[in-house]
């Protein structure tokens, strides 16, 4: 087992290694640099676009500055934004706090209400509770991010006047200066992660109900709520747990929408900026770091399926 | 006729194929109303330059932020602009985008998908690592990585969005081709002594085909949400183009006064997404493939 848990370590390793590598390249293989994207292709005058490389460390070989990079990156160091001439992990730092603060309560709401809500489905399957939460679930999931955080601001903001259509507070306010100002964005990105969750659930109940020892129990007259209880669901959420993890992983992508639309200053709207702004070293930045979090993530995901599952431990490597 | 499943029929017949396909999507009432939905939004973008009641950019200072009435059904925008015709011209680009898209990205991804399934080998392990490397860069990180060195021309958001989506292609189509060559049918042909060739367009390539529609029809959906994200962030298409991201993005900052600016693109592109992915799961059920079980992205 402990080998299977290294395995599985040395393959997340392995695809950092590769997203950095992918990262780097991909900025490095398109045309322009830092500095022609800093001053401009057309009117960069070479002296100054020297100037600017010698600056930069542009000089050195392709092969050199990746190590430079990745091996600063391992230690936090992500160089310095030629936009907002600050080290980019002073910028980062407070952003990628903000940005999990969003998804840790948007998953301490969605993922009870979406265990709950799935676990009604599956009972209720093809009556009408099923098709009304399937249903929307399915219209939550197929919406885009933006669509359904726009209408969520429509309504409870504009029309209703209830709560804080976009974020004003600073960047830095300590967290509990957010709590009023987060309730929409919780909102937009509990949505559509419930519904991803929900599905999964239901499915995973359905399976269970149908399986030979719950058929078994119904059989043998065990009261329904005790075969629900005892029966389906320990089996039916263990296997969620890696599903959920994954899902969160997944979500990370609305999550930098999500942001944008509320206002709310998070990685994401960093990243938005600095793309505006073609402050390449920062989006090179970000991107790792939000792929750090998604290979994490996945890599939790692994791991408890294992704990979950004792049949995964002895499987053949 | 004794044909035993109708998904298993003659192949290279492939007209009446499409045509028996979509007639079979259409039995089911889900599958009846997305094709509708999206058959109407299609004939929409083609005809539309000709049926717009208005001129797109014109900007008229009577109809700034204007309630909808009868000559101007749906309102004014911001800048004074017809809303009805800026939401019947605002899918053209999604559309033309997202399909060809899809279409490169199934094409590319999809073949180098069913020669890894086929060859297997080192070959196969070193890309599937680098595929896995990819997805785990959140794709709208990836599109923004792309932005923001390349800009955001028509010949950079097709190939960007086709080159990731492929991606997830490949890995579609690859376990599809795992799955075929494991079949009882393709070891009676090799038995038969067919060659690889064969074997290959006569056997796999009709199944794997399967799966691949259903994976377009997905990924097309996806790809028209993708379009319109960027397109609301304001790295799609240049004003004044009619867009529904970019019209909802405008019109959100003059929500309080006039809604219908942001709710007439709302419902035209969720209408469009909803209609594209009732179809896919029409396609997916007729077809027989089994979408719960594939993963998200």
């Amino acid at each position: 087992m402990f080998k299977l848990i290294l395995r599985r370590l040395a393959l997340g390793v392995l695809t950092l290694v590769m997203v950095t590598i992918i990262v780097f390249v991909g900025v490095e293989a398109l045309p322009g640099d830092a500095c022609t994207a800093y001053l401009g292709r057309d009117t960069a005058l070479e002296t100054r676009l020297a100037k600017c490389r010698e600056d930069l460390g542009l000089n050195q070989p392709a092969h050199e500055r990746f190590f430079i990079w990745a091996g600063g990156a391992l230690q936090g160091d992500f160089g310095i934004s030629s936009r907002r001439h600050k080290p980019i992990s002073d910028l980062v730092q407070i952003r990628l706090r903000n940005t999990l603060l969003l998804g840790a309560a948007a998953s301490a709401v969605g993922i009870p209400i979406a265990i709950l809500l799935g676990v009604i489905a599956a009972l209720t399957r093809d009556r009408a509770a099923d098709l009304w939460i399937s249903t929307s679930a399915i219209f939550a999931m197929t919406l885009p991010e933006f669509i359904s955080a726009t209408l969520l601001i429509l309504f409870f903001s504009v029309w209703l006047g209830w709560l804080p259509g976009i974020v004003i507070t600073r960047p830095d306010a300590p967290v509990f200066e957010f709590l009023q100002d987060i309730i929409l964005p919780i909102i937009a990105l509990a949505f559509v992660m419930t519904a991803h969750i929900l599905r999964m659930v239901r499915t995973c109940v359905i399976d269970v109900l149908a399986s030979d020892y719950v058929q078994m129990a119904i059989l043998k007259g065990v009261p329904y709520w005790q075969v629900v209880f005892r029966h389906v669901l320990p089996n039916a959420l263990l296997p969620t747990i890696n599903l959920v993890a994954l899902t969160l992983a997944w979500l990370l992508g609305g999550t930098v929408v999500i942001e944008i639309v509320f206002n709310y200053p998070g990685l994401g709207r960093l990243m938005l900026d600095s793309v505006s702004d073609r402050d390449l070293a920062l989006v090179q930045a970000i991107a790792l770091i939000l792929a750090v979090l998604y290979v994490g993530l996945n890599l939790v995901a692994d791991l408890l399926s294992l704990v979950a599952n004792p049949r995964l431990r002895t499987m053949k490597v | 006729m004794a044909v035993a499943n109708p998904a298993r029929e003659i192949p290279g017949n492939r007209a009446f194929r499409f045509g028996a396909v979509i007639r079979e999507m259409a039995r089911r009432p889900s599958g009846l109303v997305g094709l509708a939905i999206v058959g109407g939004h299609v004939l929409l973008a083609v005809i539309s330059p000709w049926i717009v009641p208005y001129d797109f950019t014109t900007q008229n200072s009577h109809l700034v932020l204007a309630g909808p009435s009868p000559e101007h059904w749906l309102g004014g925008d911001h800048l004074g602009r017809d809303v009805l015709t800026r939401t019947m011209l605002g899918g053209r680009q999604a559309l033309v985008i997202s399909s060809l898209g899809t279409l490169i990205a199934v094409l590319w991804g999809g073949s180098l998908g069913l020669v890894l399934g086929l060859i297997g080998g080192k070959a196969d392990d070193v890309v599937m690592r680098v595929v896995d490397a990819f997805m785990a860069i959140p794709w709208i990180l990836f599109l923004l990585l792309i932005i923001a060195v390349l800009g955001t021309a028509d010949v950079v958001l097709i190939p960007t969005l086709a080159f990731f989506y492929g991606i997830s292609v490949i890995r579609i189509s690859r376990a599809a081709t795992h799955d075929v060559t494991a079949r009882d049918f393709i070891t009676a042909a090799r038995a038969r002594g067919e060659r690889m060739w064969t074997i290959v367009w006569r056997e796999i390539l009709p199944n794997v085909r399967d799966v691949l529609l259903v994976d377009g029809a997905m990924r097309w959906s996806w790809m028209i949400l993708a379009f319109s994200s960027l397109s609301f962030l304001g790295f799609g298409i240049t004003p004044p183009t009619a867009d529904w991201g970019l019209m909802i993005a405008n019109g959100r900052g003059y929500m309080a006064v006039a809604p219908w600016a942001v709710l007439a693109p709302i419902i035209a592109l969720s209408s469009m997404i909803i209609g594209v992915n009732l179809s896919a799961d029409a396609l997916a059920k007729t077809l027989g493939i089994d979408r719960a079980q594939k993963a998200p992205v």
